[in-house]
């Protein structure tokens, strides 16, 4: 990678990461750069490495190979790290016993600042009411309001939280999606974990795809719904099968997707409309289909699938003639 | 706490982690009052019976504890003293003919007035003296300097109770009589040694500076106690007897201007003053002297002039009024050890860690704060129990022995010294195994078992001698007031209170295991992933 004074350095670079725990490798070669001014979503299913990746991004865990940066710097060279990257790795992580308000002071005061940034960052987080309150009776999605609020103490310009949206309702999922987009329209590069595509449906600019400890696309949350929807269309009729035989006749491949929906590829919505009009068939709604992240992700995600069910039988294979040998 | 920059800002992290956790405030809260109320329970227990009511009110029963010399310090001050009046400079010079000894290893005296020897065993005890002696006047716990054959120890210089030199180690018989020399000059009492009389060596020299003109001088013997301690598992027993001494000086001469004749004690005259009930029984019936040669003297003492050695039953020490120092103890080093097994149980390790990238200031920070803290407690609490107990003791007319306010402050100072080194130690094993249950029993494994195994009268002495010595436990040596004396024969074992280590040496002990054990610790909480 060259760096020249132009190009800052990426909020976050992941570089070539390894490691294993035991016969685990938990890292094989991730790799990918997080972006300043948006919200990059990093996901994957469980155990495709996300967690351990964010821990060696902060230096909880060492890499056996490769490093992590944040804006350039490693993780353990930062002054003052939590002015240049909050995390929220674990929003349980909290002494019972001590109120959520002293959970923040003490946060404040290992990085030098005082108790009216934390008040600044309490009454962000919509927790103010409760602030003074044993951390020991929050509700999960009390503790990750907390676990942001803690993450924002220093102000950072990059922002991490891992699996953020897990055990919310629906209020917290909303809520957290619309700080997030704050956050990277104030100029701030987010990264955020989810083994659920859909946490992330209109709240995540960028994806980072990942499985079994790699990075397996690296895109736009634009581009990969334009390339998954690619000339789908979806037509609501009830001439089923006289719409079926002209599409079909005209050169689209029909397949039924309801009681009275058909989906049609390989042509434009225009030029469906058209083949109706032209035989006179019936219809009450044609329209570009657009494709669910879920679904793009599902698209993008279905040879690794596979190539995850083939190395997961190759290993197998491999540990079991390594204990005949 | 200072500065907003590197590390201040991680201590202060930890001040307000510590402080904000009420469970832990009142833990160490509890150190103080269960060091202070652990303490108590001593006095309160305290109790004198009074055997003799009838002749005294309840009010006058008390324990008046022993002598003491001028600086305070118990002494013994029992002898057989012939002497008489010097002003000025001059010299004493005796030669020691003689010495031998009875004693009683059943412990009994002779039931039969007319023999009051009878059963005793022929023999000196290690620490039985003969010499010469120039002291202020006969009072109790005066002021004098002495040179003097022992039973085993050869012959030696003592003055003021505390101070003793040795001389040659040579046994004192019919055969090979010694020769012994006081000189003095101002206030300075030079003590001198010859086999012939003729050739003199210096022993040593004793600056008395409160010694007045006049002085009492002459020849003295006397015999301490004999005993012997079984010590086995299960405690130990002491058989103790009494003893007398016989020396015999054939000449005695003084130069100097001396006044009156000698003063003699006759055979039983200490007894008759004593007055009571069985005094005319063992050695007290025979001490006094009796012309010998031209001008010399047979001299038969018992007793010992020495600083006395706190025994059972003859009131508290000092260090007594904080037993409860492993009360206090227990709750330091729990709170010591969940601060940081409740980071890992928590995961919150994980939040520190990377609010701290550098973990060994992490780790520093909390040994800062937690040995800090538990220093404050230690000392208050030790500031507390030491004149609370002691007064309550002295409510209660028990006779408490003598510090100085130096060794007081060393107490208290140690005591927190002690509880601070103790919660970093129980820091440093808890980020080594990262269980509380298991850190916390580990140290108090380390600590307090072997301390209530050494105190507790339950080892034989050698055992507790060496578990007091190489376990952290030996860091109790800080608290002991009481003085191994060397030239005292006494059970000088840790249940009697004496710690093998001087104070700061056994606080050295625990230093070294909680700075191996920091090390360690270090190196894990570096390496280890969180």
């Amino acid at each position: 990678m060259t760096t020249g004074t132009a190009n800052p350095p990426p909020a976050i670079a992941v570089q070539a990461l390894r490691k294993r725990f035991g016969a685990t490798a938990a890292l094989d070669g991730m790799s990918f750069d997080v972006a300043a001014g948006k919200v990059t979503g990093f996901v994957g299913p469980n155990g495709a490495g996300k967690t351990t990746t964010m821990r060696v991004i902060l230096g909880l865990d060492a890499p056996d190979e490769g490093r992590a940066l944040i804006g350039g710097v490693p993780y353990g060279k930062l002054r003052r790290p939590l002015g240049h990257i909050g995390a929220l790795l674990d929003a349980a992580a909290l002494q019972p016993g001590r109120s959520a308000r002293n959970h923040l002071l003490w946060l404040a005061h290992s990085q030098g600042l005082g108790a009216k940034r934390v008040d600044e960052v309490v009454a962000a987080s919509g927790l103010a009411s409760a602030i003074k309150r044993k951390a020991g009776g929050y509700s999960l999605g009390m503790r990750q309001r907390l676990g942001i609020a803690a993450a924002m103490l220093g102000d950072p310009p990059v922002v991490m939280l891992d699996e953020p949206f897990n055990g919310l309702d629906p209020e917290g999922i909303f809520w957290i999606r619309g700080y997030l987009k704050a956050l990277a329209a104030e100029g701030r590069a987010v990264l955020v974990s989810s083994h659920l595509m859909s946490e992330l449906e209109g709240c995540a600019d960028h994806l980072v795809v990942v499985g079994r400890g790699k990075m397996i696309a690296d895109t736009g949350v634009a581009e990969l719904i334009a390339r998954s929807s690619g000339g789908r269309v979806v037509l609501r009729t009830g001439a089923r099968a006289e719409a079926t035989t002209a599409l079909a006749e005209a050169g689209g491949t029909v397949a039924v997707t309801g009681p009275d929906t058909l989906t049609v590829d390989g042509l434009s919505s225009e030029e469906a409309v058209r083949i109706l009009n032209a035989d006179g068939v019936p219809f009450a709604e044609l329209s570009a289909h657009r494709a669910s992240l879920e679904e793009a992700y599902m698209d993008l995600t279905r040879d690794s699938v596979e190539f995850r069910a083939a190395t997961t039988q190759t290993s197998t294979q491999a540990s079991a003639s390594g204990e005949v040998a | 706490m200072s500065g907003r920059d590197g590390f201040g800002r991680l201590v202060h992290a930890e001040w307000t982690k510590l402080r904000t956790v009420r469970g832990w405030v009142i833990g160490l809260v509890l150190a103080a009052f269960l060091t202070v109320g652990f303490g108590m329970l001593g006095p309160m227990g305290s109790q004198i019976a009074c055997d003799h009511v009838n002749d005294a009110p309840t009010h006058s029963c008390h324990m008046s504890g022993p002598p003491k010399d001028a600086t305070g310090q118990e002494v013994d001050d029992q002898s057989t003293f012939v002497h008489r009046t010097l002003t000025g400079d001059g010299s004493v010079t005796a030669r020691l003919t003689a010495f031998g000894g009875l004693y009683s290893p059943d412990g009994g005296g002779s039931g039969d007035p007319s023999n009051p020897t009878a059963g005793m065993t022929s023999g000196l005890q290690p620490w039985s003296k003969a010499g010469i002696l120039v002291k202020d006047g006969t009072a109790t716990g005066s002021p004098y300097a002495a040179v003097l054959a022992t039973g085993t120890h050869g012959v030696r210089m003592q003055y003021d109770y505390t101070h003793d030199t040795a001389g040659p180690n040579v046994a004192v018989t019919s055969g090979a009589p010694r020769w012994l020399r006081l000189t003095r000059a101002g206030d300075t009492l030079t003590g001198y040694e010859s086999a012939d009389g003729a050739t003199w060596t210096e022993i040593g020299t004793a600056d008395l500076a409160n010694l007045p003109q006049s002085v009492q001088v002459g020849v003295f013997t006397t015999s301490p106690d004999f005993a012997v301690v079984k010590s086995s598992f299960g405690g130990s027993s002491t058989n103790t007897g009494p003893s007398l001494a016989t020396g015999t000086f054939d000449q005695i001469a003084v130069t100097g201007q001396t006044a009156g004749d000698w003063t003699v004690p006759a055979i039983g005259s200490a007894a008759a003053a004593d007055g009571g009930p069985g005094a005319l029984q063992g050695p007290e019936a025979v001490a006094g002297a009796v012309p010998s040669g031209t001008g010399g003297f047979t001299v038969t003492g018992t007793g010992d002039i020495a600083p006395s050695a706190p025994g059972e039953g003859a009131g508290k020490t000092p260090e007594s009024s904080l037993a409860g120092t492993f009360g206090g103890l227990i709750a330091v080093i729990v709170v010591a050890a969940l601060t940081m097994t409740s980071e890992y149980r928590r995961g919150l390790i994980r939040t520190s860690l990377a609010a701290s990238p550098r973990r060994g200031r992490l780790l520093a920070a909390k040994a800062v704060v937690l040995g800090g803290v538990s220093f404050a407690v230690g000392l208050v609490a030790a500031g507390i129990a030491v004149p609370a107990v002691t007064a309550v003791e002295h409510s209660k007319r028990m006779y408490v022995y003598y510090a100085s306010t130096q060794t007081e402050i060393r107490m208290v100072v140690g005591t927190a010294a002690l509880l601070a080194v103790s919660a970093v130690f129980a820091l440093a094993v808890a980020t080594i195994v990262r269980r509380g249950a298991a850190a916390v029993a580990a140290v108090i494994v380390a600590i307090i078992l072997p301390y209530i195994l050494a105190v507790a009268s339950v080892l034989p002495a050698g055992a507790a001698e060496w578990l007091a010595r190489v376990t952290p436990a030996a860091a109790f040596a800080v608290q002991q007031t009481v003085t191994a004396w060397p030239q005292v024969s006494a059970s000088y074992t840790p249940t009697n209170g004496y710690f093998p280590l001087s104070p700061w040496a056994g606080l050295g002990v625990l230093c070294l295991y909680a700075a191996a054990a920091y090390a360690v610790a270090h190196r894990l909480l570096r390496r280890r992933d969180a």
